[in-house]
């Protein structure tokens, strides 16, 4: 069974100064598949990730997404994908039915097409009696519910979630994982990172970057055979090792910073 | 340009939204016009004036009234000696002090000469130059009327020819500083408010994390650019508004020449600065870096804008860096079209350079601001 790739990198690296962030790292990931990024403090994880989306440029290295290529067509690669970072980036001032309606805006949807995907986000979340409140005022869980939507508005064919569930309770992270999968099965690749161990069993594929390599790449279940674990928690603790604390000044504040 | 709309739109909203900023964009600029106009003041009143009278004559004594005529005297004291005087004067309790020496009227009748000797504060020496300026006008007067006296009483000497020169005050007929100023203030307005509005706007997304998102759109740079400062320009322009109005009613400043014609010129201005304000958030991380940034350029400009002092009386090179302040040339334009009345021909040289401040501020602000790193 031969299946699309969505997302192709080579060797991609990323040095500041002398520091090596992303150390040429080589993955595919395919069409309609949840795939798991995980990684340390440090590891390399949103530097990688910033790369692909078309926010920082390699220093070397090749990458498709989507079908485009990171160095030459970053702006074709915008509007294939969603992403959410782990500073939560919607607007606090605005209210949930202004938010929805800018980022749609943006993304040049038509304004009968911006009213129908408000409407049914709204109800779909539950929100229809706080759709004009403030999002500054709303409880994290449903901030990052509202931002996840948001980020799948324009229907991307991937979306990149970093660390999507930091901070938030249990029940919350539970529902905001059936959002994934629900947009899985409709065909949206998942490109998420996170530090919870047991949601890395729910992808469909891991890797583990450690110091900016990644050190792993399969299954939850084949890296658990071949550990001889019995969780992804004991393949993390395996494979991880908390980054040397003699950073370079200044060349780490765009990796992860948590 | 719907997703210029769209960006339009959600700035304004934020704009009204943001509490703390309303009255900053608001009430800070009419408080500025009324306070500054009025402080802002060339005009050297109510001098500390003191004297030491040795002579103790009639004439001394009619000397010391004519000073105590005078509107911008206030006569405080009679010191006992110059010692006293002069201690008076390191306390700050007096800014001009004349000693009027012994034999002060006797001199004058046999002689036909006495000295005088004044000592003024001269800290602020464009303050003591007037204060001397005063000084010699009431010394002068006073000598007139002692010279007819003398020749009241001795008819021979020839009365000397004297040649007086009358000026004539163009303009600013009654020398109002406030007619001056008001103008002058009404850019400094216009300009601090949008300078560090646009200015801290794009910082404060990269600070909460919204630009970053921003950046992951498919947007082009121009859209959320324009889209950005829109709504600056026309708070720019709602200043000039409020700011003419205020000046209208409060200060009845002259306007003899064209609105229309200030503010275009102010349409085009502002573009300066809000380039300057998008090229300072370009190159910060925080809003207080940009803040700082943008204080220190203001500070500077304004201080080399001819708004204050005179351009002409400043050095050479300094003149020379006046020509890249765009504010000198708003200061200018903004005083020659309201009290001159001068027509778009007499300020196209101005209006042109600042067209091309602006195209080059622009181009710069927007090939530094990068969507990728």
């Amino acid at each position: 069974m031969k299946e699309e790739n969505v997302i192709e990198v080579n060797q991609l690296t990323k040095t500041f100064g002398d520091f090596t962030a992303v150390n040429t790292i080589s993955f595919e990931v395919k069409k309609g598949e949840i795939f798991g990024f995980l990684g340390a403090n440090g590891a390399g994880k949103t530097t990688a990730m910033k790369m692909l989306i078309g926010i920082s440029k390699p220093s070397s290295g090749e990458a498709t997404v989507a079908g485009f290529d990171v160095y030459s067509q970053p702006e074709s690669i915008k509007k294939n994908i969603g992403y959410m970072s782990q500073k939560f980036a919607l607007y606090d001032d605005l209210t949930v039915k202004e938010n929805i309606t800018f980022f749609g805006g943006i993304y040049g949807l038509s304004r009968k097409k911006i009213k129908e995907k408000r409407e049914q986000l709204i109800s779909e979340l539950g929100l229809e009696n706080i759709s004009n409140k403030l999002v500054g005022s709303l409880p994290l869980g449903w901030k990052q519910k509202l931002s996840f939507s948001v980020s799948l508005l324009h229907d991307p064919k991937i979306v990149f979630l970093d660390e999507p569930t930091g901070g938030v309770d249990p029940i919350t992270r539970r529902q905001f994982w059936e959002m994934i999968y629900k947009a899985a099965d409709q065909g949206t690749t998942i490109f998420v990172t996170t530090h919870y161990m047991d949601e890395a069993e729910y992808c469909d594929r891991v890797s583990i970057m450690v110091e900016g390599k990644i050190e792993a790449l399969d299954t939850p279940k084949k890296l658990k055979e071949q550990f001889k674990v019995d969780s992804m928690n004991d393949v993390f603790l395996k494979l991880a090792r908390i980054p040397s604390p003699t950073l370079p000044k200044g060349k780490r504040e765009n990796t992860d910073c948590n | 340009m719907k997703t210029i709309g769209y960006i339009i739109q959600k700035e304004f909203k934020q704009i009204f939204r943001n509490k703390g900023m309303l009255p900053i964009i608001f009430i800070l600029p009419i408080l500025q016009l009324v306070i500054l106009s009025n402080a802002a003041t060339y005009e050297v009143k109510n001098i500390k004036f003191a004297y030491v009278d040795y002579d103790r004559t009639s004439t001394s004594r009619a000397l010391i009234e004519k000073f105590n005529a005078s509107n911008f005297f206030k006569v405080l004291t009679d010191f006992p000696s110059q010692e006293k005087a002069s201690a008076a004067m390191l306390s700050g309790e007096v800014d001009v002090v004349m000693e009027i020496p012994n034999h002060f009227e006797r001199n004058l009748l046999k002689e036909k000469t006495a000295d005088l000797s004044i000592t003024i504060n001269a800290i602020d020496g464009a303050a003591a130059g007037v204060e001397s300026g005063y000084v010699n006008q009431i010394v002068h007067s006073f000598n007139q009327g002692v010279k007819m006296t003398i020749l009241d009483t001795s008819k021979k000497v020839a009365q000397p020819v004297t040649i007086q020169a009358i000026p004539s005050f163009w303009y600013n007929t009654t020398l109002d500083y406030k007619t001056f100023m008001v103008p002058g203030i009404l850019v400094l307005l216009v300009t601090m408010i949008t300078l560090f509005l646009s200015g801290m706007n794009i910082v404060r997304e990269k600070e909460i994390g919204t630009l970053e998102q921003i950046n992951v759109t498919p947007i082009r740079k121009s859209q959320f650019i324009i889209g950005k400062l829109f709504p600056f320009w026309i708070i720019g322009m709602g200043l000039l508004t409020i700011g003419l109005i205020l000046a209208k009613l409060i200060f009845n400043t002259p306007m003899l020449g064209s609105l229309l014609l200030l503010y275009t010129y102010t349409s085009i201005y502002i573009l300066v600065i809000l380039g300057m304000g998008l090229l300072i958030s370009n190159f910060t991380d925080t809003q207080q870096q940009a803040m700082f940034i943008a204080w220190f350029f203001v500070v500077i400009f304004i201080l080399m804008s001819g708004l204050f002092t005179p351009i002409e009386s400043m050095p050479k090179w300094a003149q020379i860096v006046t020509e890249f302040n765009p504010i000198k040339y708003f200061v200018e334009i903004v005083r020659m079209v309201l009290l001159k009345g001068s027509g778009l021909g007499d300020i196209l040289p101005q209006l042109l350079k600042t067209l091309l401040f602006a195209i080059l501020m622009n181009v710069l602000a927007v090939w530094s601001y990068r969507k990728v790193n």
